[in-house]
């Protein structure tokens, strides 16, 4: 190769290795907008209550793993369900949230998570009324949680009685309870929130699946000012 | 030059570099151990936390020493002895040490000395810190006084404790995917997401986990113990300051392992007493519900609970064995 053909290459590799440099630091500085983030922000006046409504269901019925337990949220906009667990909330608001459970239940593997924790009152509701505990050995005992670890928030999500709504989302005149409960959000901050029950199908102690798969069981909360 | 001038330089150089050693030695090291050495990390909230604290400084004041020698022999090899420095002097244990017995022999006894006296501080250290806040097995070998009185009666179910008493205070940590939780066998074995502990009191930590491997980390506190399925894992400590603490998950565990945290405070003995007594009673209902007092617990292998899966294979277990009755002698 001639020296101008060799000046050539090492040139042009070079400005290959620095493109690739500043597209990788770039990356890493530019805070993604993360895609199927579901907006609550500017949905109620100021100073409101938020309100946020999701459901759960024994298996998703849709995408790429049809039979995978899952929440699903309603879009406060557009009023339908959508497959999103990353929910943007405004800053020092509170939240009332309302839970459609439409899966089975079991005993918990800790009973610890039987408790409501970190809402208003240490209280939920199930289906109209109020407790602050329950215990899962008992009636078709508890098909998930919601829970916000980082903000010690959990609420047991009590299970009905089979589970015969095969596709989400499901609809009111398929079994299910309706649980209430309220909490404040903090500042700024992203916190995750999941389920504490192990509840996917045919994984070691069903953690994996559906519970180690973002979108599913678990989400996060993208709290903004 | 002559070889005669040449070895009167290099004792003279030897005489130099062994009294800036030393007297920067001890100006660093005393500069270190008094300026910065309370502040280094963990602290001194408890008893390992403190001894931790200790052995790092003693660590690091050995260690000055040793790189203060390193940079300055390399300082006068770069400037005094550089063989491009016109009449430069033959360096100290350049070729003329070859051979030289007093050399080989302070080499030998300044480093044996320091490897066997931080081998036997180290022993020594584990053994008067019950282990230095490590997790030591279901059997522990190193523990305080009336640790083995207090786990007998914590088990059992008759386990007390209260302020002033000098008794040591069971807390079972219990790793799950994802978040730790804690229960106190001396308050009617209420479970709780709190860690909280009393002021001045011998700590046993019996960690366990649910479901995979974790590991229970109060850095402050310098406690570490691996939290495994079906073992106990006993670590002791001495609370000894009042303040908040960390509890991480050392143990890459899946998906939200990076959440896998809270924050503990240790509080005084009448704080701690009037938040357990609470606790107790606010959590009644749920405290009757859970499975009774027991180090480790037999978690359903496939799913949330027995008979939940029918095609899982696994033969279910009744509610009270998934989660409490099985204890492994």
């Amino acid at each position: 190769m001639s020296k101008g053909g060799r000046l050539t290459s090492v040139v042009a590799l070079f400005l290959v290795v620095v493109g690739l440099v500043v597209w990788a630091v770039a990356s890493l500085l530019t805070p993604g907008v993360p895609g199927g983030v579901v907006n609550f922000t500017n949905t109620q006046a100021a100073g409101q209550p938020v309100h946020l409504t999701v459901q759960t269901v024994g298996s998703i019925g849709f995408g790429a793993h049809p039979t995978w337990v899952s929440y699903l949220v309603k879009d406060p906009k557009t009023g339908k369900w959508v497959h999103d667990t990353s929910w943007e909330l405004p800053a020092h608001t509170v939240i009332d949230m309302t839970v459609y459970q439409y899966d089975s239940g079991s005993p918990l593997r800790n009973q610890e998570w039987g408790q409501v924790l970190g809402t208003f009152g240490g209280t939920a509701t199930l289906n109209g009324k109020t407790f602050s505990s329950y215990n899962s050995n008992t009636g078709n005992g508890v098909g998930h949680t919601f829970a916000i670890p980082t903000l010690n928030i959990s609420v047991p999500l009590v299970g009905v009685s089979g589970n015969p709504c095969a596709v989400a989302p499901c609809h009111f005149n398929s079994p299910h309870n309706v649980e209430t409960f309220s909490f404040k959000t903090p500042g700024p901050g992203s916190y995750n929130w999941q389920c504490f029950v192990p509840c996917a199908l045919g994984y070691l102690f069903g953690n994996g699946g559906a519970m180690s798969t973002q979108n599913y069981m678990g989400g996060e909360l993208e709290v903004v000012n | 030059m002559s070889p005669e001038s040449s070895n009167a330089n290099g004792d003279n150089d030897f005489r130099r570099i062994v009294t800036i050693w030393i007297v920067s030695s001890v100006v660093l090291d005393l500069l270190y151990w008094f300026l910065v050495g309370p502040h280094v990390p963990p602290g001194r909230m408890t008893s390992t936390a403190k001894d931790n604290q200790l052995d790092f400084n003693v660590l690091l004041v050995i260690a000055l020493p040793v790189l203060i020698g390193v940079w300055e022999w390399l300082g006068f090899a770069a400037l005094r002895w550089n063989v491009k420095r016109k009449g430069a002097p033959e360096s100290v244990g350049g070729p003329g040490a070859a051979g030289k017995k007093s050399a080989e022999r302070s080499w030998i006894v300044i480093t044996t000395v320091v490897v066997l006296f931080l081998a036997v501080y180290g022993t020594i250290e584990l053994y008067v810190g019950n282990g230095s806040g490590g997790g030591e097995g279901p059997n522990p070998i190193l523990q305080p006084a009336g640790a083995v009185k207090a786990e007998t009666a914590a088990v059992a179910g008759t386990g007390t404790w209260s302020p002033n008493s000098n008794e040591v205070l069971a807390v079972q940590v219990i790793a799950q995917q994802w978040k730790f939780t804690y229960r106190y066998p001396e308050f009617g074995g209420f479970e709780s997401p709190f860690l909280i502990l009393p002021d001045n009191t011998e700590i046993a930590f019996n960690v366990t986990s649910l479901d995979v491997i974790h590991s229970f980390w109060a850095y402050q506190l310098e406690v570490k113990a691996d939290a495994n399925p079906l073992e106990n894992n006993v670590a002791f400590t001495k609370t000894e300051q009042l303040g908040n603490f960390e509890v991480r998950c050392s143990e890459l565990c899946g998906i939200w392992h990076g959440s896998m945290f809270n924050s503990g405070k240790v509080v005084s003995e009448s704080a701690f007493m009037a938040w357990a007594n609470a606790t107790e009673a606010k959590n009644a209902a749920n405290t009757k519900d859970l499975p009774p007092f027991a180090w480790t617990y037999v978690p359903d292998a496939n799913g949330a609970a027995g008979g939940y899966y029918p095609d899982g294979g696994v033969t279910p277990y009744s509610p009270v064995e998934i989660y409490g009755s099985k204890q492994p002698s």
